[in-house]
């Protein structure tokens, strides 16, 4: 009853849905579009919205103008499963103190990795670099899976830590009456009752390395092989033309595998963040 | 024997491990982690500044830099314009996302759609969205120069980054694309936590849909309001790849932020101590800014009642 909308109040609602989508979608509508028009007619003039040969042209042929495509594709999901690994490994352990264990200096070290989230890569890249190239990290994928834990830690902890908060104490207690180590408690107590926690800040994890690969791409890796989709990307950008249409075909297709994850992911997403990562 | 050995450490031993000890050894990894690719570097940013440091090699110069900063009337603009950029940026993505996540709520046909169609420019790298926002700005064959030409708005076309003040309110508009999704999200997440008694004690006394709105569900969700809106502040204020594909901070600095300022500095130009001395004051502003926010969001969360 409580849910029930009139009419002109179900209009209102489709209406602004509507529109909230057009400004979301449109630049993938654009990207579509550019990537169905012949490369010839792509400069118009004046500008035409409806090309009368349009093709899928270009998504046969980037592939031959840029032969690592498939292979950039790849290593942007492989980078961010890296990171997304790796951090969980980190974090796990550190969330799981923070949320249940008391210790010197608690709140002061909770705030010094939530103070990383004030700086981003591009603050630092300098002695970053520096970093990197004396750890003999330079040119390797290990150049963009390093900063991108490193500074996706802070999230993760955050995120995770309230969600095992909301774990009951008693298991654990319960467990621990029973001789089981605080280790055994955490990986066989703790850990199976925050799967859908976990999957909440693994997708979070993932997508926060997957949008951010380029800054550290460009700027600590030159080994062509190795680079993610983003910074691949421009080699689109030739010496003497620029093949758009193939470039915003590639860059559609390569988003694909991750969109098409994603949207099997998505409902745990929302229902782990409504369950617990985030306070109420 | 060898049965009793493998239990028996694993009964007792552990048990006698103080918690201190235990908190230090889950955090150690992670913390070390920290240390080694984000304060070491910070530490090394901060003595860069007091250099010239160049690809050359580097003296020790003092305060140089930062008197070259404070005398420069460009820094200043640079400064005010990030907070303006800040301060728009923020205000649209929590509005939108407000909006987004009220749109998402409602309980209506097809909202599972509408929750997947609203992710994209949150799970895409962002360098690949602005891909398509610098094709939809172009004057000469983009969609939005030529929708205005056809509608009259314009009678030639429109070049959205070749202006001042329009590449900068270009580059607001795709930041906000960028970062509405995931607000949306987590205030979604915030308003489906919210008890639906309130909403039936509410409902059953006639209060109206804005009514409940208004208060129920913002005072409900203040604190995630509030600390979204601090991440999201920070996120936005150092939000670099953006702003670099569309206008490497121009036309003629009208879209440069202190990271952008920062980068072209220290990457493009290889001056990597008057780079680093503009990093300092990008930590120094933000420690500041989220000393002051913090403070603000303890009263907050003390006026709603949350620990």
């Amino acid at each position: 009853m409580m849910d029930r909308y009139t009419k002109l109040q179900l209009v209102g609602i489709y209406a602004s849905i509507v529109v909230f989508l057009i400004f979301i979608l449109l630049p993938f509508f654009e990207m579509f579009m550019a990537s169905l028009r012949p490369l010839e007619h792509l400069f118009r003039s004046p500008y035409q919205f409806w090309s009368d040969d349009f093709s899928f042209q270009a998504y046969r042929d980037m592939w031959k103008t840029v032969p690592l495509l498939g292979r950039y594709i790849l290593n942007s999901v492989f980078i961010s499963a890296m990171v997304t690994g790796l951090t969980m490994i980190l974090v796990i352990p550190a969330a799981y103190a923070y949320a249940r264990l008391d210790f010197p200096f608690k709140n002061a070290s909770l705030a010094l990795f939530l103070g990383v989230n004030m700086f981003t890569g591009a603050v630092l890249l300098i002695p970053l670099y520096r970093v990197l190239s004396s750890l003999g990290l330079l040119n390797s994928y290990w150049a963009m899976i390093v900063p991108g834990v490193a500074f996706l830690i802070p999230t993760g902890i955050w995120l995770l830590r309230s969600y095992l908060e909301k774990i009951p104490l008693e298991l654990e207690e319960a467990a621990f009456m029973d001789g089981a180590s605080r280790l055994y408690t955490l990986r066989r107590v703790v850990l199976p009752l925050a799967v859908p926690g976990l999957i909440v800040v693994g997708v979070a994890v993932f997508i926060g390395s997957y949008a951010q690969q380029f800054l550290f791409a460009i700027t600590f890796n030159q080994t062509r092989e190795y680079q993610p989709l983003p910074a691949g990307l421009f080699e689109f950008i030739g010496y003497q033309s620029v093949t758009w249409n193939e470039m915003m075909a590639a860059a559609l297709t390569g988003v694909l595998p991750v969109m098409i994850i994603f949207l099997y992911l998505q409902k745990y997403l929302v229902a782990g963040l409504t369950a617990g990562a985030v306070k109420e | 024997m060898v049965h009793q050995q493998q239990v028996k450490p694993r009964r007792t031993a552990p048990l006698h491990l103080s918690q201190g000890v235990f908190a230090s050894l889950l955090i150690a990894p992670a913390m070390i982690f920290i240390a080694v690719i984000v304060a070491w570097p910070l530490i090394e940013t901060f003595r860069l500044s007091f250099t010239d440091a160049r690809l050359g090699g580097e003296t020790y110069v003092g305060l140089e830099n930062y008197q070259d900063l404070a005398d420069s009337r460009k820094f200043r603009q640079t400064i005010s314009r990030t907070f303006y950029w800040m301060f728009l940026s923020v205000s649209l993505k929590l509005i939108l996302g407000l909006i987004g996540a009220t749109l998402l709520n409602a309980a209506v046909p097809g909202r599972g759609l509408f929750r997947v169609l609203i992710m994209p420019p949150w799970v895409i790298p962002i360098a690949i969205g602005m891909i398509g926002w610098l094709w939809l700005y172009n004057g000469a064959f983009g969609l939005l120069s030529g929708a205005l030409q056809y509608i009259d708005v314009v009678d030639k076309s429109f070049e959205f980054l070749a202006y001042k003040r329009s590449a900068f309110y270009s580059a607001v508009v795709a930041d906000v694309w960028v970062g509405t999704p995931m607000v949306s999200l987590f205030f979604l997440a915030a308003m489906q936590g919210v008890s639906r008694d309130l909403y039936e004690a509410a409902w059953v006394d006639g209060a109206s849909r804005w009514y409940r709105f208004r208060r129920i569900t913002i005072p409900q969700i203040m604190p995630v309001i509030v600390s979204m809106a601090l991440l999201s502040a920070i996120w936005t204020f150092n939000s670099f790849e953006v702003i670099w594909i569309l206008t490497e901070g121009g036309p003629r600095s009208a879209s440069t932020t202190l990271i952008v300022d920062t980068y072209k500095t220290a990457i493009a130009n290889f001056k990597f101590g008057e780079g680093a001395a503009r990093a300092v004051i990008i930590v120094i502003l933000l420690a500041i800014f989220s000393l002051i926010y913090l403070f603000f969001l303890n009263k907050v969360n003390k006026h709603y009642g949350v620990k």
